[in-house]
């Protein structure tokens, strides 16, 4: 066949774009797209930048971690599903509180109305907190735990725990969440102003600095700004755009960046175009290195490396045809694995109708497994280096989410680009123009609106019920008669001095938490001292 | 047919911070000529319904992705009614399980749009719902 040809076969699409962001996909992809990407730029695993894993080894070491993200009505159940897990080859726990306990509110508040045990598990004391590892020995375990506003009382709950059943908090493995600037982007449970958020924030990194060695004391979060619309791009800038503000704020505070910087952990999206997803790993890990290295002047070969957790994006999943969902989860889990990630979550497929069920959750950890046991795609290290086109993808994701930053510098900071709307109008926009895409059907999303078919939900779902809310409530109720109030009352007060002093919050709140002072008490006493924060309303 | 534009006001009652969808049904239904206001979120039915009556919007749209709906979309409604605003159309969005609906519709939320809905879909049933009421009250 004659070249030119070729050049005039008709193809299905005016233009093939990645997600969402408009990046021309060309037809092919050959040396000629790398020109001008220096060979060291891709590198080799374990060696700066790290474009292609932070390990020499990848997952020929060790695999990544299955963490699955559970919790849900009382700690009973949970601890019930943790145990379920585990015994189902899961390898890290990671707890979903219910949003009372991340909102700083106990189950008896009247705002907590209809949330108790809904978005994760209650936890309103100490005494839930012990009952909730009942059996699981905290020593030996990896927990990771999704909390922010409330993430010095939840942590100070979690090493009180810990130490009842004779753990060294030193020994402890997992990381806090700790990440409350997307909170004003995107995930919405702040409950103070930013300035005594970032105090707070940074309380918990130097206390672990200090304290607990192995643990991550910062999770710093793209997962959330994605989901509420972010592009690829915009969630590799932004999360690091934030990841600057939160090392800057620990050099602010007298630390020496190579003394809390490797501690410091992510938490990114996997959606379902794949090889978009891989190349963004990619470009954040050669990003992060980069930054910690040529702005921040580390040394340490840890503080340069981007380690991180992915969830697979449940924004993708759909309500129409579920068990689709299950081919969604393997190829966003598959662009994670290829990526380089340290831990997993995997999306059950019934989770846009409600909680995951028993069974939904043992296929989504399934997929896991199947990726490591049976794909070959964890054998070698980082097997889509050296594409054409990932690598031309990769650059170009570094280069948009560069401007990103550059653009979130001159404003003086991430800070200062939230207070001013600037990354929540940028993801909102992009979010709309996703609608616009799908309601047009320029982005196809089977089952909704292409290959659409009259359909009867059957899956059995998993629901909360109302006694889950009267169980807590009594719990509480008693909690408040066993305790020494005095005590209690005493305490909340020394929280409130050190909130008001440059003292660290943490062995103050640790002290509370022993005490049986609960989350709202102890968010109270916060609130006092800090006021409370009202979102701007931005559309 | 109503002669001024269309006045919606869009909340998220309860502790829920899963803002996409109301903020993409927000900017849709502004897009579609209709005056939109977003209350925002963490707010009580007392905070919704109060907001409701001062604005004197034709519609309110409930948004819930937490679980709690039941707890809180029928509580909205019935201070709507309470507070006067008989005609103000209240629908709703969110994981809202399909057994929930009913129950729901009974309370008084006349339609429940879940994932996978298209934002001409929303304006449409706006727009007839209102169109109809219009033409009752000829």
């Amino acid at each position: 066949m004659p070249e030119n040809k070729t050049e005039e076969m008709v193809e299905r699409k005016k233009a093939f774009t990645t997600t969402v962001d408009g990046t021309v996909v060309n037809r092919v992809y050959t040396p000629a797209d790398l020109e001008g990407l220096r060979q060291d730029e891709i590198g080799l695993p374990g060696e700066y930048p790290f474009t292609r894993h932070i390990m020499p080894t990848g997952y020929r070491g060790r695999l990544w971690t299955m963490r699955q993200y559970a919790g849900f009505a009382t700690v009973e159940e949970t601890n019930k599903r943790y145990k379920y897990l585990y015994e189902q080859g899961q390898t890290g726990f990671s707890v979903a509180f219910h949003l009372p306990t991340q909102e700083g509110y106990d189950s008896d508040h009247p705002l907590a109305i209809g949330e108790i045990g809904k978005c994760g598990v209650a936890i309103d004391s100490l005494q839930d907190m012990e009952r909730l590892w009942d059996g699981i020995p905290l020593a030996e375990v990896s927990t990771s735990m999704t909390i922010n506003a409330t993430a010095p009382i939840i942590m100070a709950m979690y090493i009180a725990a810990a130490e009842k059943q004779g753990a060294d908090k030193s020994k402890l493995r997992g990381t806090v969440q700790n990440d409350i600037l997307k909170e004003y982007i995107a995930r919405n449970t702040y409950i103070f102003g930013p300035t005594a958020s970032m105090r707070l924030v940074t309380d918990i990194c130097s206390y672990c600095a200090q304290n607990m060695p192995q643990w991550n004391s910062i999770s710093i979060s793209g997962y959330h700004m994605r989901e509420a619309g972010a592009t690829a791009a915009q969630e590799a800038g932004f999360t690091l755009a934030n990841g600057i503000a939160y090392v800057q704020a620990m050099i602010d505070k007298g630390m020496e960046v190579d003394s809390f910087a490797p501690r410091f952990s992510f938490f990114f999206a996997a959606y379902t175009n794949f090889l978009e997803e891989v190349a963004k790993f990619r470009a954040l890990r050669r990003m992060w290195a980069k930054i910690m290295k040529e702005r921040f002047g580390a040394k340490n070969p840890r503080s340069m490396m981007l380690r991180y957790h992915i969830q697979t994006d449940g924004f993708t999943l759909t309500e129409q045809q579920p068990l689709n969902n299950i081919v969604r989860v393997t190829l966003q889990a598959l662009a994670a694995v290829l990526g380089g990630c340290q831990s997993l979550h995997t999306n059950s497929f019934d989770e846009a109708l409600a909680l995951p069920s028993e069974q939904a959750v043992q296929v989504a950890l399934r997929t896991q497994q199947i990726i490591a046991d049976e794909s070959g795609a964890a054998d070698t290290v980082d097997p889509l280096g050296g594409s054409y086109y990932v690598e031309w993808l990769t650059d170009q994701i570094e280069n948009k989410a560069m401007t990103y930053i550059s653009e979130i510098d001159k404003m003086g900071g991430a800070l200062k680009a939230i207070e001013k709307g600037y990354i929540q109008k940028e993801i909102a926009t992009s979010a709309y123009n996703y609608q616009r895409a799908v309601d047009s059907g320029e982005q196809a999303i089977i089952g909704v609106n292409k290959f659409v078919v009259k359909e009867e939900h059957l899956l059995e779902t998993l629901e909360i019920g109302i006694e889950v809310e009267q169980k807590q409530i009594e719990r509480l109720r008693r909690l408040r008669q066993e305790r020494d109030n005095q005590k209690v009352s005493e305490v909340l007060d020394r929280v409130r001095n050190v909130a008001s002093s440059d003292e660290n919050i943490m062995p103050v709140v640790i002290e509370a938490v022993k005490a049986y002072a609960t989350v709202g008490e102890i968010s109270d006493a916060l609130r006092d001292m800090f006021g409370e924060y009202r979102e701007p309303s931005i559309l | 047919m109503h002669n001024r534009k269309i006045r919606v006001l869009i909340a998220k009652p309860g502790l829920d911070g899963h803002d996409r969808g109301v903020k993409v049904v927000a900017r849709g239904l502004r897009d579609a000529g209709m005056e939109v206001i977003y209350l925002g979120l963490r707010l009580t039915p007392e905070q919704i319904a109060e907001a409701a009556i001062q604005e004197a919007v034709d519609v309110v749209g409930l948004d819930c992705l937490s679980g709690a709906h039941m707890a809180l979309f029928p509580k909205v409604v019935q201070l709507i009614r309470e507070k006067g605003g008989n005609d103000i159309l209240v629908i709703g969005g969110g994981i809202i399980p399909k057994k929930d609906i009913p129950k729901l519709r009974e309370a008084g939320i006349a339609q429940i749009f879940g994932p996978g809905t298209s934002l001409d879909e929303i304006v449409q049933y706006i727009e007839t719902y209102l169109r109809k009421s219009d033409d009752k009250e000829d």
